[in-house]
């Protein structure tokens, strides 16, 4: 005697089962909450709600000269802070037209690319962990924490990074950090031979990945898709070639383009950016060969923070110091948007000054919060497994979803 | 294609739309026009769809509130042509009374979560929008907390006036 329907694959199921993925699910990484309507494993329709860690820099940005908002950029993208960091030195630098050495440019490039590296080995990682391969995040988490130490050394932090100043960087790099990258160059690429000979023709990999969540250009375009998942779909729109910033005209690189958008082209993709980044590296250090090796910042006074022995052994050191401190530099009147190509897409600054301590106003375009609004559109029809991987390649990281 | 001059930009703007659209300057080369909210769904329709122009990247949508102009509240507009590599940026401000303006969703997919956004923070009404709720903030929010009437500190703490420092 049965008391409840019992349900083949075939019958028509009239009633669907709501499914909280999230906020916290082991398999989101991040504060991501979809309210999803499933029918069996199949998503009908979901709801991204998000907000969870707002803490709204926009606003903060208003009040704090803009020395104090660089640690406000560090903590959107969190996993490569100092490209955020150095997206906004940028755009400050181009208000104030200040022209950077082309030492600090290079050594920029170098920081940005590393940083590049370091995403792209959590996103690429973190995707082999979701279709069951753990060995593959492990491998190259150590690469992560080299990764980390090279920042140690020219910065003092890991994570949120702070690093660099309005013109170029707080101190010069030590032989220690210059050592730590060409360790680095030396290793990396045979990890990521290994890491990439372990998925890129794995059979349960690609019968996960092939073909799941694929994106047409079209759609990737009219979504505002930038980054990785934009040239997965085909589109080699990459801020770094298109508007050069940071001397990236100087160098030879090519902008890795996938064909049907799904989750296994962006993998390629990254892993293919993470292979460009070191052949930027390596022509960054072979070009510092021929620079100068004492200029890591620009000649501003009225804007570069003196070192700290100055400010208490000499007047105009002290001067400049506070001024800057208490933002007492007159700056331009006028309106500057600059993007950088952040490790998930467009990084862009809007910034709105009136000359007064602080901007008037100030808007990040966070690639994240763009990218993540087709996932539950594109979720609908899809099973909740894959949704689950979808989610993973597209990197979304809760700190720059939110803001 | 290389990158569109701005006169030649404004010419083209300017022959479609006589009159209706402001050349509000162009610093660091961007350039920026303002128009009103009645024209702003042609004026993005024909930027993205003309053949030499094609803006079909919409980089950004936001606003700024300035609360001494007859107009206070601005929408702004970032477009990016890929295949030229120009940028513009549109705005479009409105009366503090009517924030309503027509939604860009019918160009982009992508403007649902911006326009979203700037609902949020500036409480700009998208008329035509699909779904316009609060998107960071908590839905009970009754305020807009990014136009400037909201401060972020305490407004009566006075150690960081501008005349202690002279201005």
């Amino acid at each position: 005697m049965q008391n409840h329907p019992v349900y083949t694959d075939n019958d028509p199921q009239t009633e669907y089962s709501t499914l909280n993925l999230g906020p916290t699910h082991p398999a989101t990484h991040g504060v991501f909450q979809n309210v999803l309507q499933l029918d069996g494993e199949r998503i009908v329709s979901g709801v991204s709600t998000i907000g969870y860690i707002h803490r709204a820099f926009e606003k903060i940005a208003e009040h704090r000269p803009f020395y104090q908002i660089t640690p406000l950029t560090d903590r959107m993208n969190y996993c490569s802070s100092p490209i955020n960091n150095m997206g906004w030195h940028m755009t400050v630098e181009k208000l104030l037209n200040i022209k950077t050495p082309k030492r600090v440019d290079y050594l920029r490039v170098i920081i940005m690319e590393l940083a590049r590296i370091s995403d792209h080995i959590i996103c690429n990682g973190v995707l082999g962990v979701d279709t069951g391969a753990f060995t593959g995040f492990l491998y190259m988490m150590e690469y992560r924490e080299a990764i980390y130490e090279i920042y140690e050394e020219i910065c003092g932090s890991r994570l949120t990074t702070n690093i660099g100043r309005i013109g170029g960087f707080e101190r010069n790099f030590n032989t220690i950090a210059f050592n730590k990258m060409r360790k680095f160059l030396k290793e990396f690429p045979a990890a990521l031979k290994e890491f990439e000979n372990l998925f890129n023709r794995n059979r349960i990999f690609v019968d996960r990945t092939k073909g799941v969540a694929a994106v047409t250009a079209e759609t990737a375009l009219s979504y505002s898709w930038s980054g990785p998942l934009l040239r997965a779909a085909g589109v080699d729109y990459d801020v770094r070639a298109m508007e050069p910033y940071s001397s990236y005209e100087d160098f030879d690189f090519e902008v890795p383009v996938g064909d049907n958008g799904d989750v296994y082209s962006r993998f390629l993709v990254r892993n293919e950016e993470m292979w460009q980044s070191l052949r930027l590296i390596e022509q960054a250090l072979a070009k510092l060969e021929k620079e100068p090796s004492d200029i890591f910042h620009a000649d501003v006074p009225e804007f570069y923070l003196p070192p700290k022995e100055e400010v208490y052994n000499n007047m105009e050191a002290l001067i400049y110091h506070f001024k800057i401190v208490m933002g007492e530099v007159d700056t331009p009147t006028a309106e500057v948007y600059h993007a950088v190509e952040g490790a998930n897409g467009e990084l862009g600054f809007y910034l709105v000054n009136d000359g007064g301590r602080s901007p008037y106003r100030l808007h990040f375009r966070r690639p994240s919060f763009i990218n993540y609004q087709m996932y539950a559109p594109m979720s609908q029809g899809m099973l909740l497994s894959d949704a689950i991987i979808n989610m993973s390649s597209l990197n979304i990281i809760a700190g720059e979803l939110d803001a | 294609m290389g990158k569109i001059a701005n006169d030649e930009l404004l010419k083209k703007i300017g022959d479609k739309f006589p009159g209706q659209v402001n050349v509000l300057g162009a610093d660091y080369g961007l350039l920026t026009v303002e128009t009103g909210r009645a024209q702003i769904t042609e004026l993005l329709t024909f930027l993205k769809t003309d053949p030499a122009l094609q803006f079909i990247f919409l980089t950004d949508i936001t606003a700024i509130h300035y609360p001494e102009k007859e107009m206070p509240i601005g929408v702004i507009y970032h477009l990016h042509s890929l295949t030229t590599n120009t940028r513009i940026r549109v705005k479009v401000f409105l009366p503090a009374e009517d924030v309503h303006i027509p939604t860009a969703t019918v160009l982009w997919d992508g403007a649902n979560w911006m326009e979203r956004e700037t609902y949020d923070f500036f409480g700009v009404i998208f008329d035509g929008h699909p779904d316009l709720r609060r998107i960071l903030n908590v839905d009970d929010m009754t305020v807009f907390p990014m136009r400037k009437e909201y401060p972020l500190e305490d407004p009566n703490r006075i150690d960081k006036k501008d005349y202690f420092f002279g201005r």
